[in-house]
């Protein structure tokens, strides 16, 4: 288990306040100016070295990415950081917990971050329904004016920073980040064709980088710890610590941060006290959110919580929002209602995403499923759609094919008939919609 | 949806809106946060638009075309593209909702930990989806993960999250809101909504139901445990 001492979110569940002055005594704030004295190029490497990915799901460099910001404007367009705080991948709530229990944190790493990568402001993006959560920000922010800390000559730097603070209204398609843009704008939140990527033609056409809370929130810490702290913790390529959501059939869900590369066992028993009913009481689990592919208990169970562990399972540790699964689910019911959420949340732009959501919803409604063509369909939607949403929403569809395919086989449909006059499936399921 | 039960309309409702002194200032901060000429703005002044209408009628408020109108002139948009904006999003509500506006979760993490039986107790208390209670109190929506799957499962009622749900609690919780009981105010904070609902409010304890503090494990934390009881900069120990 990860040491007290090497944890980063020390106030995660908020136990203690989340203003400035308990903040600074968590450590927060402490130094920034000189943090900041290296030079963006310093930050930048030390990011790389420390082998950060983004937290967000895509698990790509930080550094890396950060280092595709132009050094210099030679037409005078600023640069910005835009923090991803829309956080809607179901199963995922871990940047809730920052936002609202050491906001500061986050704050921090957005002024050193914005100054690695030159840019002249940073925009937080955070979920409308996060209404307290945006308020306690906006606190936080205000808080940090007043001291200094960001805002003209930010931290006595000599560099000037803003931080503003906008909400979304409830669309999950604006954590994807040319959506988000689209969306900061004042558009629908539509995603853009890529290229031009966000490093080059970004927010109002300017350069910008949109990188996830908890990327932007552990800079801070990597940097006054080191690198080799950081990139010490975990495997190689996959380092670092990371907060887990634990939540579905666990005895005792909770968000937690541990080292990357736990094993699924030790992370399960550990915080949240086995799974509800015993370990052989498990049957499947989603490791990332509802956009990667479910696994079955048997691969699950000692392997490996990071990029690379579970890409191996042709999974993906995705936002690290691990759904698990006992026995007692009707995992058809459970992966069509993730069906039915992308079906709603579909932005309506691209005839693969718009259609091969709501045909899919269609198809999973028959008793016995057209395998050949789900599969067709499957395929169409991830090859033709222009955004993560369309190319993963099959995602579920698949993982029941591959591993579950009795439950959807006419053999199970015979043994589960219901008495004649009685409805097929419950009212509160995937035909939930309006009636 | 021509049997739901609209709260009968006034169709000259929002012809005179106008910001309040209040949120005038609040509407010059929000516009001061980004580039001029850019219509940013669109989003924060539709969601502070919707909840004057909101204080204006008792309810949680929603989105007149006049009202949108009104939005568009003052951004120099286009009506149209400000429609689209109130359309794309599911929290601008275009048609009246009632004074509290249940937003139940239905999506997997909620529904592995029984939000069915949530939505039972919903309609135990007579509320049906996508529709408004008769005496104006109650809308229900099935909404899609609102983040706080720890806590699963949950219910957002206007701005506050109702998590840890039971059959039980959630008709407890829409019992005290039908007779405006005191509350308590639990691990949620500040609320920002108007004078009246801050009365009732105080009917119900908001965050976990049960005994739990935040995302926290339920009997407690297996991890910096120090921190229950005093702050601390674990980089002391170093």
């Amino acid at each position: 288990m990860l040491a007290d001492k090497d944890r980063i979110f020390t106030n995660i569940y908020g136990f203690q306040p989340w203003g400035l002055a308990a903040a600074q005594k968590r450590g927060d704030w402490d130094g920034t100016k000189k943090l900041l004295e290296v030079g963006a190029d310093a930050i930048v490497e030390a990011i790389k070295a420390s082998g950060l990915r983004g937290r967000g799901g895509a698990g790509f460099s930080t550094g890396m990415k950060w280092s595709f910001m132009p050094k210099e404007s030679k037409d005078g367009r600023p640069s910005y950081l835009v923090i991803n705080a829309d956080e809607s991948e179901p199963g995922t709530c871990k940047d809730r917990e920052i936002m609202r229990h050491d906001p500061h944190k986050l704050l921090e790493g957005a002024l050193i971050g914005g100054f690695a990568m030159r840019a002249v402001a940073a925009y937080i993006y955070i979920r409308g329904e996060y209404v307290h959560e945006a308020h306690r920000l906006q606190t936080a922010i205000d808080e940090a004016y007043a001291k200094g800390f960001i805002g003209k000559n930010a931290c006595g730097s000599g560099y000037n920073f803003d931080i503003y603070l906008h909400r979304g209204a409830g669309a999950y398609i604006c954590g994807e980040e040319t959506a988000l843009l689209e969306s900061l704008e004042g558009k629908k939140g539509q995603p853009r064709l890529k290229p031009p990527f966000p490093a080059g033609v970004g927010l109002y056409g300017c350069p910008t980088t949109v990188n996830n809370v908890e990327s932007i929130a552990v800079v801070p810490t990597i940097l006054r710890r080191g690198a080799a702290w950081f990139a010490g913790i975990g495997r190689a390529n996959n380092t670092g610590t990371k907060l887990f959501c634990i939540s579905g059939h666990v005895n005792k869900p909770c968000n937690v941060e541990e080292a990357m590369g736990i094993s699924f066992r030790e992370l399960i028993e550990t915080h949240c006290g086995g799974i509800r009913g015993g370990w052989d009481n498990l049957l499947a689990v989603i490791p990332g959110g509802s956009s990667v592919p479910c696994v079955p208990a048997a691969q699950i169970m000692d392997a490996p919580m990071d990029f690379d562990g579970l890409r191996d399972l042709k999974s993906g540790l995705g936002t690290a929002a691990v759904i698990v699964m006992d026995k007692s689910t009707d995992i058809v019911k459970a992966i069509a209602r993730l069906s039915y959420f992308y079906k709603h949340e579909s932005c309506g732009q691209c005839t693969p995403c718009r259609v091969g959501t709501a045909k899919a919803g269609k198809l999973m409604q028959e008793p016995v499923w057209d395998g050949a063509t789900l599969e067709d369909l499957a395929q169409v939607m991830s090859d033709a759609s222009i955004c993560g949403l369309g190319q993963a929403a099959p995602n579920p569809i698949r993982s029941i094919q591959k591993y579950f395919p009795d439950e959807v086989s006419e053999a199970a449909w015979k043994g589960k008939l219901p008495s004649p006059g009685e409805p097929l499936t419950t009212e509160h399921s995937i035909h939930g919609e309006t009636k | 949806m021509s049997d739901v039960n609209f709260i009968k309309v006034d169709p000259n409702f929002g012809r005179d809106f106008a910001w309040t002194p209040d949120n005038s200032k609040t509407v010059a901060v929000h516009i001061a946060k980004y580039p001029a000429g850019r219509h940013s703005a669109v989003m924060p002044l539709l969601d502070l638009a919707q909840r004057q209408v909101g204080e204006q009628t008792n309810t949680q408020g929603w989105l007149p075309v006049p009202v949108i109108e009104f939005v568009a002139r003052q951004l120099d948009m286009p009506y149209m593209r400000v429609y689209e904006v109130a359309s794309f999003y599911t929290m601008y509500n275009l048609q009246p909702v009632g004074k509290f506006h249940v937003q139940l979760c239905g999506t997997t993490p909620c529904m592995l930990r029984g939000s069915d039986d949530v939505m039972r107790a919903c309609k135990d208390r007579g509320l049906a989806k996508g529709r408004t209670t008769l005496d104006g109190l109650f809308t229900l929506t099935e909404v899609e993960c609102l983040g706080a799957c720890a806590n699963a499962p949950m219910v957002q009622i206007n701005d506050d999250n109702f998590e840890d749900l039971t059959y039980d609690s959630m008709y407890a919780i829409l019992k005290a809101l039908t007779e405006g009981l005191p509350i308590k105010e639990g691990d949620q904070f500040q609320t920002v909504s108007g004078e009246e609902f801050r009365k009732l409010y105080h009917a119900v304890k908001t965050g976990p139901q049960i005994d739990r503090k935040t995302s926290c494990p339920v009997d407690g934390p297996t991890t910096l445990k120090e921190m229950v009881t005093a702050n601390h900069d674990y980089r002391e120990a170093l």
